[in-house]
């Protein structure tokens, strides 16, 4: 399985986006955070749910496969890094491919950015600054062994079910112990497809 | 100054330096796209050194460091692995930085002579000479205590000791106080009559170790979020936990027991609580009999409270009651924490107190993984009492009025006991003075009662009713806008010295940058009046670590024994827990392991406490109960949070948290009405509330100010107001109130990136997920 990653665990999260700020602080995009961080059910809830970029290992990259300027490089260490500045030509097709909504495109520079996975200081030996700070663990970096023996017990998913569609993913969620279901479904399901029910 | 141990030369710590290297490869185009601020992303980064230190805001004080570019300027953060925090900040830490070289910080002395003038830059001299000779011109036609002072708990310690030194000594006033008194006083009183000594009983890393968790009024997610991986590593080890609260909030949520009752009612349903392990025989007598007195009164005293009348006055199930005595009696090991949500009331020594009776009952006190603790809402609210800056105590917690006492600090001090004022009064109640013209000069240092006192109005007309104002900050905070004479002065990353954090843990703040231009050290400027004042002979000193040394002597023997700290000591270990009597003493982390209390006879005095209601009536008219906290994204009065851009953009405004059953769709204005005043904020309709109860965070100025509406009742011990509880009632408006910009000094532009967020009027960003979408 995964090497040294990152583990989402949502049911940590308290929803304080300290890793919003702390991606903003991020010297690879300072400014701009990369981190979605989404309420699953507001007004019912305050549960919350951090989503960084899940550095898709296969099919590989979509948002790099469907990139018509070859700027979204995947790295020898499964890390998909942002686009290159130099290559990007802000067509957003990565927007679109990616199933997890991740990459942002700054319209006024043309640019897309995402989370390179703090290539800056994972390179280095840091964690990325997101997980680093994360005050609860909801975002931990690390390997699995090391996330298992901080939490006995723990259960993690790398699989996501796009209706038919599977994807395995470098980032890895932790799932409830009681309630794994393999592969985890991702997304909405799909319930029209040009106006016509598909269920 | 007569403090005799030697003060020791040492060089700052030398800042840990980063490899070159480690810069990043090729990413710098990135910094222009959009940043907050920007001026401050385009740091020279090579030469870049680390300053190690800890984080201004609240009562964990976690480590990081501060980034210092080549030319000395602070222009980042990096977290850093110190055992309180272990790399992690929240949103507030990691922006905290963005303070020190903030645009809107003050860098000259501001000074009018009347409040209808504009306030003009004026030279220090000037600025001193004339709040000198005010103070002369007022205690002269008054006396002495007609003049008074108010210190902050987000100062060092050594700054608190020296407050309360220099209104003692050198404006010889009996009316000091601080703003911890609007945090956890009710804490401190209930532990000193319990346990003789004011303090947590555990560190948090006890937390780890406990069976059971109880945390009752405290919204730790937000308020302090750093001590959350503690409760999800206790979860993680099986512990099970239960929150008191009126809202679910992020730790209530995933909580085995969520309590939302009434607020207001804490005590009630603890005695209920304590009466079902009574009834169930859960109780440790052996325990109870060794180390405590006054447990019969209490057994009888909670025998009136079985749980149907406690859960009728609460609003929660019976079943409730008896479940969480159950686990927490049945736990091995058991803890409770506590913060503002039970200590904020009319009755918040006895909520606390209450809480105390149950662990001791249970014979949780005093070991690995069970014992009690507060959570301090301020950076050194726990330090920032200890040495003499509350009306009533003397440095190291010795009382003002035991003559014993008194003569001990005199000898240190260097005075007569003659000249040694008595006990003041309390923060609210020195308002009150100055609107009874009692008290007619203020100096105020590190504080911002207009947003952070209960009853605006109140406030606004004692502080206009003084004479003279005088306010030491580093940003024009809506308080200082209403003085005569603003000093400048430096934030924690430009001076050194220590805190003390929930845990009474000590650690050093290290200074990263020099000064602005123009700005002083809050111990500067009080010494520098203290020599205008005739008294600079006991006011010598050249900075914090002089004044620690005299803060050590002074506290050695007593209870907060500071004796045994040294910078050195701290900077070697991270920090020390007081007591600490000697240089080889290794700090006392645990409370209470020989089963000894801090009273003489080494027992534990339970008290016992009948629940009485709020003090402001719920009628037909108020029917609804308003309660206030705090959000993630700003600290207490948002002097220093509501000017950066990314925590504005997080939480640009306060609004009301509403049940969907008082039929408010989100976004709507809604009025909300006590018996002080109303104002209109944004729905935020919510399923995570209770329908009888409304909410608003606190951090913001009238006319969004909770505090405009909150009512200024007393707890008649610790003197802190009723924050929690207050009647009130919801209803409809046509416009919401818009959030001020916070004030800055004639000349400076406000600060652009802040605004935009600003002026954005709806609605509520979901905070903590906490907005209706529209659900289809
Ligand atoms: S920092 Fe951690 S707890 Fe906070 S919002 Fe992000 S993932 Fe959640
Ligand atoms: S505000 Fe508190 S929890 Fe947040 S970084 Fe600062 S000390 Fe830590």
């Amino acid at each position: 399985m995964m090497g040294r990653t990152i583990f989402i665990d949502p049911g940590r999260c308290i929803g304080c986006q300290a890793c919003v700020s702390a991606c903003r602080e991020c010297d690879s995009h300072r400014g701009k955070s990369m981190i979605h961080l989404d309420y699953t059910e507001p007004g019912m809830s305050v549960a919350s749910l951090p989503t960084v970029c899940m550095h898709c290992e296969d099919p590989v990259a979509p948002c790099a496969e469907v990139c018509p300027a070859d700027a979204i490089l995947v790295t020898a260490d499964g890390v998909v890094q942002q686009a290159d500045t130099t290559r990007c030509i802000g067509c957003a097709n990565c927007v679109n491919a990616c199933p997890f909504g991740v990459p942002k495109i700054d319209l006024q520079a043309k640019l897309q950015m995402k989370c390179n996975l703090c290539y800056d200081r994972t390179a280095y030996g840091l964690a990325p600054m997101c997980a680093t700070v994360c005050p609860t663990g909801a975002l931990f970096y690390g390997t699995l062994e090391e996330l298992q023996a901080e939490r006995p017990g723990v259960q993690v998913a790398d699989s996501f079910a796009f209706g038919d569609v599977m994807v395995s993913t470098g980032v890895a969620m932790v799932v409830p112990a009681d309630k794994v279901q393999w592969p985890v479904p991702g997304g909405l399901p799909v319930v029209e497809v040009n106006g016509v029910d598909v269920r | 100054m007569t403090a005799t141990d030697p003060v020791k030369a040492v060089s700052l710590p030398v800042p840990v330096s980063i490899d070159p290297s480690i810069a990043p490869p090729g990413t710098r185009n990135f910094r222009d796209a959009g940043g907050i601020p920007a001026d401050q992303w385009h740091a020279d980064q090579n030469g870049e050194t680390l300053v190690p230190t800890h984080c201004c805001f609240c009562g964990v004080q976690c480590g990081m460091y501060l980034r210092v570019d080549k030319h000395g300027k602070v222009f980042g953060v990096e977290p850093r692995n110190h055992d309180i925090n272990r790399m992690r900040l929240c949103p507030k830490g990691i922006n905290a930085y963005q303070q020190v070289n903030h645009p809107d910080r003050l860098t000259a002395p501001l000074m009018r002579r009347s409040r209808d003038e504009e306030f003009k830059e004026a030279s220090w001299e000037e600025a001193l000479d004339f709040t000198v000779s005010e103070i002369r011109r007022i205690q002269q036609a008054y006396g002495n205590d007609a003049f008074g002072l108010l210190g902050g708990a987000s100062l060092f310690s050594e700054k608190t000791y020296l407050v309360g030194k220099f209104a003692r000594v050198a404006l010889k006033t009996k009316h000091v106080d601080y703003n911890g008194r609007l945090c956890m006083v009710s804490a401190a009183g209930a532990n000193k009559l319990a346990f003789g000594i004011d303090r947590a009983g555990n560190p948090f890393s006890d937390i780890l170790l406990t069976d059971c968790l109880l945390i009752a009024g405290s919204n730790v997610g937000e308020c302090f979020p750093v001590m959350t991986q503690y409760l999800w590593g206790a979860r993680d080890r099986g512990a099970s936990l239960i929150v008191i609260d009126p809202r679910e909030t992020a730790i209530a949520r995933t909580a085995d027991i969520h309590v939302a009752l009434k607020p207001g009612t804490d005590a009630a349903f603890f005695n209920a609580v304590l009466h079902v392990i009574v009834a169930e025989g859960l109780t440790d007598e052996t325990y109870l009999a060794a180390h405590t007195t006054g447990w019969e009164e209490v057994k009888q005293t909670v025998a009136a409270y079985p749980p149907a009348r406690s859960a009728e006055i609460c609003g929660i199930p019976a079943e409730q009651i008896v479940q969480v005595a159950r686990v927490f009696a049945a736990a091995d090991k058991a803890m409770a924490w506590h913060a503002r949500g039970i200590e904020h009331h009319s009755q918040g020594v006895e909520n606390c107190l209450t809480v105390i009776n149950l662990c001791v009952a249970t014979g949780n006190i005093g070991k690995p993984g069970a014992g009690y603790g507060t959570i301090t809402g301020q950076g050194n609210g726990q330090g920032g009492r200890e040495h003499g800056q509350k009306s009533d105590l003397l440095p190291g917690g010795r009382s003002i009025s035991n003559p014993e006492h008194r003569a001990q600090i005199c000898r240190i001090w260097g005075i007569e006991e003659s000249e040694l004022p008595g006990a003041g009064t309390s923060m609210m109640e020195m308002v009150w003075q100055m609107q009874r013209r009692e008290i007619r000069g203020l100096i105020g240092i590190c504080n911002n009662p207009f947003v952070s006192l209960p009853n605006y109005a109140v406030v606004k007309d004692g502080y206009d009713t003084a004479e003279f104002h005088a306010q030491f900050d580093f940003f024009l905070s809506e308080t200082a806008a209403n003085a005569h004479v603003v000093f400048p002065v430096t934030t924690w990353a430009e001076d050194e010295g220590v805190m003390a954090n929930a845990e009474a843990r000590v650690v050093k703040h290290n200074k990263a940058q020099e000064p602005p231009a123009g700005v002083r050290t809050d111990t500067w400027v009080i010494c520098e009046l203290a020599r205008r004042l005739g008294a600079g002979h006991h006011f010598d000193f050249p900075g914090s670590r002089e004044v620690f040394e005299e803060l050590r002597v002074a506290s050695a023997g007593t209870v907060n024994d500071y004796y045994g700290i040294t910078y050195e000591r701290l900077e070697e270990t991270g920090g020390i827990a007081w007591p600490c009597p000697s240089t080889e003493h290794p700090g006392t982390p645990r409370l209470f392991e020989d089963g000894r209390t801090c009273h003489p006879d080494g027992k534990i005095h339970m008290q016992v406490v009948e629940w009485h209601p709020p003090m402001d009536a719920y009628t037909e008219e108020y029917p609804l109960s308003l309660t206030t906290g705090r959000t993630v994204a700003h600290f207490l009065s948002g002097n220093q949070t509501r000017r950066l851009g990314a925590l504005v953009e997080q939480t640009p405004r306060p609004w009301v948290e509403v049940h969907p059953s008082h039929g408010f769709r989100n976004g709507d204005p809604v009025r909300v009405v006590t018996r002080r005043g109303s104002e209109v904020f944004p729905a935020l309709v919510t399923e995570a509330i209770r329908p009888d109860t409304v909410f608003i965070p606190y951090h913001w100025p009238v006319p969004t100010a909770a505090n405009a509406l909150t009512i200024d009742a007393l707890d008649p011990r610790s003197k802190i107001p009723e924050y929690k509880v207050c009647a009130a009632r919801v209803e409809a408006a046509d416009r919401i109130d818009e959030v001020p910009a916070p004030p800055t000094a004639p000349g400076q532009e406000a600060y652009p990136e802040a605004q935009v967020s600003r002026t954005d009027p709806l609605p509520p960003t979901s905070p903590q997920g906490r907005g209706t979408a529209e659900r289809s």
